[in-house]
């Protein structure tokens, strides 16, 4: 497969997978406020702490309210990582790559293209408008990959996919874990009150985890929490999970055989520390810690994928060829 | 229930390809014509609909160059079809035949001894001056000797109904994508139509293209490849949707590069060979080594392998010669030298402004004249005299004093019309019509091609960048 198309297919899953998380963001932020008591104060911020967009926030609105905030989060396309940006690259990825993917994928992501830009038009918004559009990115982020499953041929292509798609989604939770460290509690004898239990449940539900946690546990337990989101083997958005998948699509691309390519160690390595970590361990260095250490390590995955697979360059003997001409 | 009714449609003053002068449905349209008229003015309108919007999500846009931002416009499609009979038809492809036969001799003789210079036939100055002939290209052998591998040649009718050619586009020419989904759509359109009266089918248009460029290729199971300049070309989607159609790789410059005295593309394994290229991108822009040292996106030290027979490349490069509007005036007397024949299809009548009698003739009678560039296509570049202004006019005028060589004249020929839904009824609009012709093992024609439809009330240019739409072109069995 060319680099150029097994790279635009990477990265129209990673934006499609990054707008679906955006809009489940801002979910966890509206859920968080409306369980918040009156008196407080609505914390828009932390979700830009999170998603690391906050400082390029910064440099456009003086105000960090709620109606700057979800434009910025949703529409601004100064901002790169807004729903729009993102679904935007993901069809320009599409756009290039129309002839590799299939016809019902390529229409949907036109389709959601067309339906974000409409809604960006929109002056008026009530806040159950925005509720709306989020839950709309999300499902046609959804929709998108049930149609990637029934439509895309499991060859290299879908692989690609699969690879950013994961890679994506890993870092994504890690960043929703994150959220709850920068949601400030009215006061430290909270932590582990009702108020610091609602909001680890509101953490849960903006992954879609709520139900699936309850079957594994009977209690809302932060500690029980974060070890679901993180080292779960089966819930399909734990950081495990998507390592495991991320591993998985490493060595089809590249064989069984190659045990020593750079992108199956690097990816090994990771999942096999993950897979035998222990959420005290987690605790001990400390929550915030653990998730920026493993979000730098996910970023160097990354770049071991973009070396090996998208930045073939030519050999040293031909450019020395091209000079001597 | 309203049914549509042609009883106010107004035939006008010139050729309309459904109704002949004295307003009687000819032969070939009956049956569509009685279809439609039983046919209620809703469900017409409906269909209509439900064409745009399959334009609008499967994506088939163009994008305008001038209008900046990446503008993204889809060409608009009108679902009354333009109708061909089939002796009519088979006419007109031996015309095309007869010319790209004629025209493929000529490249590669302007390219080896010139003998139609030698014998005083064109003068040399008209090659010598013209942008589309590549010196680098002296003795070039293309595979199999054919140099125009696809052509689209752009063909009207005039007032008599009569066929001539408009220009002959043996570069790159765009428009197959359109007549391949009009077809797709009108066919979810009028299923029952098409069942009762039967149209030639164009589907197998990317097989026997994919076929032609395994033909050039000596070796069994060829790589192949379309060559595009990117997303943010103008015919990006047909590029992207014919690579997909013929199951190859849709490449861009940056993915190829010259290895070993090879063309081969980077994939996630290293790099594979590739041996025929199906090019999308103009000549001079391909290989910045050999041509335009400016180019961004060619790839360096293609053209060498091409010379050496290492890869080939369709259409070959320098065929641009015979694209020229002024070598264009030449090509009765071309196809005369060549086949000894007499061109099926004529010329529209052309003035040269390279010549002093033809000069002098444009310049007086420029507002009656259409004055083209001779370079330049897609609408760009000319000047309509009976729709423009005396300073349009005058402007023309100067330019081509500045530079005769590079400006042709031709007379305004209405060209022929075909009803078109406007609001609640049909009007007239002024189509043309382009064929597109495979040489490969034989030269042939894809029945029917693309009905390009000028939808402003009154307009001649048919060019999708000008406010043009499309049709489709049925061709009887």
């Amino acid at each position: 497969m060319l680099s150029r198309v097994a790279n635009s297919i990477y990265w129209m899953n990673r934006y499609i997978e990054r707008a679906e998380n955006h809009a489940r963001f801002i979910g966890v932020t509206f859920n968080l406020i409306l369980d918040m008591p009156k008196h407080e104060k609505a914390q828009w911020e932390p979700m830009l702490y999170a998603s690391g967009d906050y400082d390029t926030f910064k440099s456009f609105y003086p105000q960090s309210n709620r109606s700057n905030i979800l434009r910025f989060m949703s529409f601004d396309e100064r901002n790169p990582n807004a729903i729009l940006s993102c679904v935007h690259k993901a069809r320009e990825n599409a756009r290039s790559i129309r002839e590799i993917i299939s016809k019902e994928m390529w229409e949907h992501i036109n389709q959601f293209y067309h339906s974000c830009k409409e809604a960006s038009r929109r002056e008026k918004w009530k806040i159950d408008d925005w509720q709306d559009f989020f839950n709309q990115v999300k499902m046609d982020s959804q929709l998108y990959y049930g149609i990637v499953d029934s439509t895309f041929t499991r060859n290299e292509g879908y692989q690609f996919s699969r690879l950013g798609r994961y890679l994506e989604r890993a870092d994504k939770t890690s960043r929703f874990v994150d959220v709850k460290y920068f949601i400030l509690l009215p006061d430290v004898h909270e932590v582990g009150s009702n108020l610091d239990v609602l909001q680890w449940s509101a953490v849960l539900k903006s992954v879609s985890a709520f139900n699936m946690y309850r079957q594994a546990y009977l209690t809302i337990n932060p500690a029980q929490i974060v070890e679901y989101l993180m080292l779960d083997r089966y819930f399909p958005r734990s950081l495990f999970y998507c390592l495991k998948e991320v591993e998985e699509a490493i060595i089809q691309i590249t064989g069984h055989q190659n045990k020593q390519h750079p992108a199956v160690r690097i990816i090994g390595k990771l999942r096999s520390e993950m897979e035998y970590n222990d959420i005290n361990d987690i605790f001990k260095i400390g929550l915030h810690e653990s998730l920026d250490i493993f979000q730098q390590k996910l970023n160097k995955v990354g770049n071991v994928i973009h070396e090996s697979y998208f930045a073939l360059k030519p050999e040293p003997e031909t450019e020395e060829q091209e000079m001597e001409q | 229930m309203d049914l549509n009714s042609f009883s106010n449609y107004e035939v006008g003053a010139f050729y309309d390809e459904m109704f002949s002068s004295d307003r009687r449905v000819r032969d070939w349209y009956k049956d569509f014509c009685q279809e439609i008229e039983n046919m209620s003015r809703d469900e017409l309108q409906s269909k209509q609909h439900a064409a745009e919007r399959s334009l609008h999500s499967m994506g088939i846009t163009f994008n305008v160059y001038s209008e900046g931002e990446g503008v993204e416009r889809i060409m608009p499609i009108d679902i009354i079809p333009r109708i061909i009979m089939r002796q009519e038809w088979d006419e007109v492809a031996r015309g095309l035949v007869q010319r790209v036969e004629a025209l493929n001799l000529f490249i590669d003789d302007i390219y080896h001894d010139q003998k139609i210079l030698k014998d005083g036939i064109i003068p040399e100055s008209v090659i010598t001056s013209s942008k589309g002939f590549l010196k680098q290209c002296m003795g070039v052998n293309p595979p199999k000797g054919i140099w125009c591998h696809i052509t689209g040649t752009d063909l009207i009718r005039d007032d008599n109904g009569d066929f001539l050619v408009l220009e002959d586009n043996l570069r790159c020419p765009s428009g197959v994508s359109y007549v391949l989904e009009n077809r797709e759509i009108l066919k979810k359109a009028f299923p029952n139509i098409f069942e009762k009266i039967g149209v030639q089918h164009v589907s197998d248009y990317p097989t026997r293209l994919l076929e032609m460029l395994q033909f050039i290729c000596d070796k069994p199971d060829p790589q192949v490849v379309v060559l595009t300049p990117g997303i943010y070309n103008s015919a990006y989607f047909e590029h992207s949707y014919l690579a997909q159609q013929m199951g190859v790789s849709l490449v861009e410059s940056s993915d190829l590069v010259v290895r070993d005295g090879t063309v081969q593309m980077r994939t996630t394994k290293g790099y594979e060979l590739v041996d025929v290229i199906y090019r999308r991108i103009d000549d001079t822009f391909m290989d910045p080594k050999a041509f335009n040292p400016e180019s961004l996106i060619g790839v360096p030290g293609i053209f060498d392998v091409f010379k050496n027979n290492k890869v080939a490349i369709a259409n070959a490069p320098g065929t641009g010669v015979a694209d020229d509007k002024v070598v264009y005036a030449y090509v009765p007397r071309i196809i005369k030298y060549y086949l000894d024949q007499d061109p099926a299809i004529p010329n529209v009548r052309t003035y040269l402004c390279g010549e002093d009698a033809d000069r002098k003739y444009v310049l007086e009678n420029i507002e009656e004249l259409v004055v083209k560039e001779a370079n330049e296509a897609g609408g760009y570049g000319m000047l309509i005299g009976p729709k423009s202004t005396k300073e349009e006019c005058e402007e023309f005028r100067k330019r081509i004093k500045n530079n005769p060589r590079n400006y042709i004249a031709q007379p305004t020929i209405s060209l022929s019309r075909v009803p078109t839904l406007v609001g609640e009824g049909f009007e007239g609009r002024h189509v043309d019509l382009r064929p597109y012709i495979l040489y490969g093992d034989g030269v042939k024609v894809i029945p029917g091609g693309l009905t390009r439809v000028a939808l402003r009330k009154g307009s001649l240019v048919v060019n999708s960048s000008q406010g043009g739409g499309s049709k489709d072109t049925w061709v009887l069995y």
